[in-house]
């Protein structure tokens, strides 16, 4: 029996950040961005709470449901974008929706994590709302802030 | 029945999905179509297509018997006593809400009910939501039992004087639980409320007798019973619909129209503004005629001998939770301990096996069982044993998977 395919959409990193999410839980205080965004089409759901300080993201906790693909994406996310400035912040969500659309990307250096792990998504279009649902909060959250 | 002669009928289902035969078991969601039915489409747009009701030419003439030809087959197929009962809408969606917006908003007022389930899809929910809202009226919800039933004592304590509307769905499409129509019905009209039913799951897998289950509306989709998507009925007593306003206004609904004032046509078509579903309304009497040539009774008792045999499969799966009742239409849903639903579905892909994952339109009973989402494999003529079997093994490869991986 083969799990070829399988393999690329689940790897071991993936699976590592579903079962030991990083950064999940909630910021204390009240100074921080807090998102709450959903899938409707399949209940996914994320809760992100961004610390943002001097055009830096200080710190970024989650929480939500959902499938291995959409958790461990916000588990990579707030990993890859914490002492990040938002610019950057910013550039890796491009980047990251790029990867998963199967374009080519440059990093320009910039260090992106383990989110690379997600590459295998862009041969699975049913699952690639489920990898971006955290990347979008942290867009609507930083989007909002620099609003104000 | 031979369901190998049957699965003939449907070229879609003679193909591979990832190197493997598709096993298709979405059909609750939408139902596969049969050459009859495509090749009766293709005929219309081939040969007769045309507007309806102004058919001066023989095309036209062609068009509306064909129509109205497709309208006296649904009359028969849920046994309406006048043609003037059926409607054709996109949808059992359109047809609910033209009863909420048309009826609900007009016959309903301050401090009346309406009584539904919590184990309705949302379009049999929200136009009631919208409608109780805009006229101050109030919902009120049936209790389910831990099995996912609801009990004619909690709706006799329910339905009150108060009570305008009961909306229950025939079938659950998630559950698949077969509610007391007829009995809810009785209780309902006994308190001065009528009864909408959503027959959506119901109509394409068991015969429907609206005089005899005596509800008040009843609505389903072609799309799921063989048919196209973009057509659907609502069936209404022709007492309710003559009061009824129409909801859209435009073309071919008019009697005659001034600067300041029109009148409508008499029913069916003041409910059918606009260019009608002419050739969905075709390829639905295609479907009913294919459905009848096999017989409901058929389709039904197989369909049951798939659920029953699907049920026995998930019990010997350890860790694989099945959600509603035993007694059930042929639909199974489920979760599997430790992997989210669309992770199940993913994998189940990969040997093409077509499985739904997610809330199933159904928010409010995702809540009542506690999950966010579920998996569901739902059966319908053409689906054999094999395909259960096949369903079975794929789910112990994925428990295998997400083993490994964990």
């Amino acid at each position: 029996m083969s799990f070829n395919n399988l393999d690329t959409l689940y790897r071991q990193v993936i699976m590592d950040h579903y079962k030991n999410p990083r950064n999940r839980g909630t910021l204390e205080g009240e100074d921080h961005l807090s998102i709450d965004m959903n899938n409707p089409t399949c209940g996914d759901r994320i809760h992100l709470q961004l610390q943002v300080e001097d055009g830096k993201v200080t710190d970024a906790k989650f929480e939500g449901e959902g499938c291995s693909i959409s958790m461990s994406s916000a588990s990579m996310m707030t990993q890859a974008i914490k002492g990040k400035s938002v610019d950057e912040a910013l550039t890796l969500s491009n980047l990251f929706s790029d990867m998963i659309q199967g374009k080519e990307i440059d990093t320009n250096g910039l260090d992106i994590g383990d989110i690379q792990a997600l590459e295998g998504v862009s041969k699975f279009p049913a699952r690639v709302k489920c990898a971006t649902l955290a990347w979008k909060a942290m867009e609507q959250g930083v989007g909002e802030d620099s609003k104000e | 029945m031979d369901v190998k002669e049957i699965r003939k009928d449907f070229p879609i289902l003679n193909q591979e999905i990832n190197g493997h035969p598709l096993v298709y078991l979405d059909s609750a969601a939408t139902s596969q179509k049969p050459q009859p039915v495509i090749e009766k489409i293709n005929e219309y747009y081939s040969m007769h297509n045309s507007n309806v009701h102004r058919g001066v030419h023989t095309l036209g003439n062609r068009a509306t018997e064909g129509y109205e030809g497709a309208r006296e087959k649904v009359r028969k197929f849920i046994h309406a006593k006048s043609t003037k009962e059926i409607i054709f809408t996109r949808g059992t969606t359109t047809s609910i809400n033209t009863i909420a917006y048309s009826y609900a908003r007009t016959n309903l007022t301050e401090g009346d009910e309406i009584v539904l389930t919590p184990m309705e899809h949302h379009s049999n929910i929200i136009p009631w939501q919208q409608a109780a809202k805009a006229v101050g009226a109030e919902l009120k919800y049936l209790p389910l039992q831990s099995d996912g039933t609801i009990r004619l004592e909690d709706v006799e304590n329910t339905v009150s004087e108060r009570t305008k509307i009961v909306a229950m769905g025939h079938v659950s499409n998630v559950l698949g639980t077969i509610n007391p129509i007829k009995e809810t019905a009785e209780i309902a009209h006994r308190n001065g409320a009528i009864m909408v039913v959503d027959g959506a799951q119901s109509t394409p897998h068991k015969k429907v007798d609206v005089q005899d289950l005596d509800c008040d509306f009843f609505t389903f989709s072609g799309h799921k019973m063989c048919g196209p998507s973009g057509v659907g009925v609502l069936y209404g007593k022709k007492e309710l619909l003559e009061e009824m306003e129409p909801v859209e206004f435009g073309g071919e609904m008019i009697d005659f129209v001034g600067l300041y004032d029109s009148t409508w046509k008499e029913l069916p078509w003041k409910f059918e503004g606009g260019t009608p579903i002419i050739a969905g309304a075709i390829g639905l009497g295609a479907a009913i005629d294919y459905l009848e040539d096999i017989g409901l009774e058929n389709i039904n008792k197989h369909e049951q001998e798939l659920a029953a045999y699907a049920l026995d499969q998930f019990d010997k799966i350890e860790g694989a939770e099945v959600y509603g009742p035993k007694e059930r239409a042929g639909l199974v849903t489920f979760n599997l301990d430790g992997v989210h639903p669309h992770d199940v579905a993913t994998v189940l892909d990969q040997d093409g096996i077509a499985v739904r994952a997610g809330h199933h339109c159904a928010q409010p009973l995702m809540k009542w069982l506690n999950v966010t989402a579920t998996a569901r494999a739902s059966f319908y003529l053409y689906n054999t044993k094999e395909d259960i079997d096949i369903l079975v093994a794929g789910l112990q490869k994925t428990k295998e998977f997400f083993g490994d991986v964990f």
